[in-house]
């Protein structure tokens, strides 16, 4: 039985659901952004949790845009001295998770308190069929790293990813 | 890239003076025509590389330069320790001693074509590549002990791998200096069943034909000649040199803020090399290059496996397994003075010149192999070290053709079903599990091989050899 994903009632951020193509722009999405040799992630929301939600989706679509099924559930914790530290360190937690289970994530919930931050995330085996992945995540870089908030109240958190 | 930014020294050189915090010039290899291809990014990691403690006499972009993290892909860098120099794991990057191993199969294309779709599918069955993949390795605590400490060593006393390879591989094989003792337990933990895999991205293994000789003398010593076969293995230290690479960052950055040093991009955090961190850095990172020795030997062996059913009689000794993404303890010769140095090549290929004591008798006197891939398309190059390259950039060459797209807009251009097709029409047969991973590495997704070796050999960085088309390429 897996622990079904909510926060506050909504679904969890998924790598399947959203992203900028929609309109008018969502309050909650991902995009990649082109770099030479690699590919820049990016996530945002109402809250910087969401916005690191909706980039770990990013990560995922970075190596597969098929479906990925929640079917069991890995908890991670880190922590950082500030948000764009504790950003990088939550998508290399989540690197690192996909690396040595050899699985894929498609759903991600992320709780922030004090530099401190617990993520859950649903996922599968990776099916090479079935999810075809294409490059393999090996870190997130400090480049282009970014976590802010705009004038709308809207947070956004960037980087490169090294595949 | 905007040419105006720098001064052209020669028609493959230009140049930008120290101004504000730069220590060095930034010098860049380059026609103009790769020069204004490169990215802005470029020439601003390059000086922000230039500002860093202990830099010696330059921060060098190779022909292939592109944007990287930190570094630029393509950087070469060199620290004095006893100048406050510094050791950076940006520098390095998160693929610890990711290299190219080359090795002679002795046999012509016409013994490969009549083989060449069954060899295909037999090597992508039996090289385990792309997400997700094992190995059929699992390494206990022991185990991964002794593979840290011994590398391409370790392969061979467990009976994959030649114990004739070593003279071939650089650093004889094994890094010195390697403590086990600083890679963390999540590192080791993500290397367990990862030894014998390619990998994904722009790895592979190609079983490549010598289309076009340069020189012939220095082909005849390398024992290539044209229509000979080859077989290439491009790969790193998979998981455990991506661990070793995101902790260390994540060390150094928070211990700069700590120190209060203002990093021109957190990315290049670095720690002194005579400092307690990057002594442990530089304990790991050897020993991550031992487990990318270790990984090459393996997958040399696999192929080695594969050849022999084929073809009972084919060998495949090596030609030379060289790492591009390292730092490394080295002699140079500054102002006339013998210096030892922490080189730093980030996308960057060592390229000793002939003579040079580290290299084997059997190649001392025409200088190291220097192995540069392409794409799937356009093929791949042999280059030899060229004297000058020591004064030039202290001994090194590029390491590839450099992106001209990203994979974003790769997969926005092609689909990897077609240019699988097109490039079968061309009797270049692709094997990988991953139909879009071959459309982010289309060959059009990257620049002109050719343009960048040739840049590299008018710099008097490394004289092209021989010219390889692929037959066979397994990807990740």
């Amino acid at each position: 039985m897996i622990d079904t994903p909510t926060k506050s009632g909504a679904l969890p951020a998924s790598a399947t659901r959203s992203n900028r193509s929609s309109a008018p722009a969502p309050r909650a999405g991902w995009e990649h952004f082109a770099h030479d040799a690699d590919i820049g992630i990016r996530g945002w929301g109402r809250t910087p949790a969401e916005a690191f939600e909706q980039a770990a989706c990013a990560l995922t679509a970075a190596v597969t845009q098929e479906t990925v099924i929640a079917r069991s559930k890995v908890c991670v914790s880190c922590s950082a001295p500030d948000l764009e530290l504790l950003f990088v360190d939550w998508l290399n937690a989540v690197i690192y998770e996909m690396a040595l289970r050899r699985m894929l994530f498609g759903q991600f919930a992320v709780q922030i308190e004090d530099g401190q931050l617990q993520g859950r995330l649903w996922g599968e085996p990776v099916d090479v069929a079935r999810h075809a992945p294409s490059a393999e995540p090996k870190g997130a870089t400090y480049t282009a790293l970014k976590v802010g908030q705009d004038s709308d109240g809207i947070w956004s958190a960037a980087c490169i990813v090294d595949v | 890239m905007e040419i105006s930014r720098v001064v052209q020294i020669d028609p493959t050189a230009w140049r930008l003076e120290p101004s504000g915090a730069m220590r060095v010039p930034v010098v860049i290899y380059a026609d103009q025509g790769l020069l204004q291809g490169m990215d802005d990014k470029v020439i601003e990691q390059a000086t922000n590389v230039a500002t860093l403690p202990g830099i010696v006499r330059g921060s060098y972009v190779m022909p292939d330069g592109h944007w990287g993290y930190g570094f630029p892909i393509g950087g070469v860098a060199a620290f004095d320790p006893d100048q406050g120099g510094v050791v950076s794991a940006g520098g390095v990057g998160f693929d610890i001693s990711c290299g190219v191993r080359t090795m002679l199969t002795g046999l012509t294309v016409s013994d490969i074509m009549p083989v060449q779709k069954r060899l295909a599918d037999s090597l992508f069955r039996q090289i385990p590549a792309g997400v997700g993949s094992t190995g059929a390795i699992t390494l206990d605590a022991i185990d991964m002990e002794a593979m840290l400490a011994g590398g391409a060593h370790w392969a061979i006393e467990r009976g994959l791998g030649d114990e004739t390879d070593l003279d071939r591989i650089e650093e004889g094989g094994r890094m010195a200096g390697a403590r086990p003792d600083c890679v963390s337990d999540r590192a080791k933990e993500r290397q367990r069943e990862e030894m014998g895999t390619l990998g994904s991205g722009n790895h592979y293994l190609e079983v490549q034909a010598v289309v076009e000789i340069f020189d012939s003398t220095v082909a005849g010593v390398f024992g290539i000649a044209k229509d000979r076969v080859v077989v290439t293995i491009h790969c790193g230290s998979r998981g455990l040199g991506h661990q070793i690479g995101t902790e260390f960052l994540k060390e150094m950055v928070v211990a700069a803020g700590e120190r209060g040093i203002v990093l021109p991009d957190r990315e290049l955090a670095c720690a002194p090399i005579n400092s307690e961190v990057g002594q442990r850095y530089l304990g790991a990172m050897r020993a991550a290059t031992n487990c990318a020795l270790a990984n090459r030997e393996i997958l040399g062996h696999y192929a080695r496996r594969v050849f022999t059913h084929f073809f009972p009689n084919a060998a495949l000794s090596i030609l030379f397994d060289v790492s591009h993404n390292t730092c490394k303890v080295e002699t140079h010769l500054v102002e006339a003075k013998r210096r030892e140095l922490f080189v730093h090549r980030k996308g960057a290929t060592r390229a000793f010149g002939p003579g040079h004591e580290s290299l084997p008798a059997a190649l001392r006197a025409v200088g190291q192999p220097v192995l540069i891939g392409g794409s799937m398309g356009t093929g791949s190059y042999i280059l030899v070290g060229d004297a000058r390259s020591e004064a030039q950039a202290f001994s090194s060459a590029c390491h590839g053709a450099g992106r001209a797209l990203s994979r974003h807009a790769a997969l926005r251009q092609w689909s990897g079903r077609k240019i699988i097709d097109e490039l079968a029409a061309q009797g270049i047969l692709i094997r990988s599990p991953s139909s879009r991973g071959v459309a982010e590495e289309a060959p059009g997704a990257y620049k002109d091989v050719g343009a960048v070796v040739a840049a590299a050999e008018h710099a008097g960085l490394a004289r092209r050899v021989a010219r390889l088309r692929p037959l066979i390429c397994v990807k990740g």
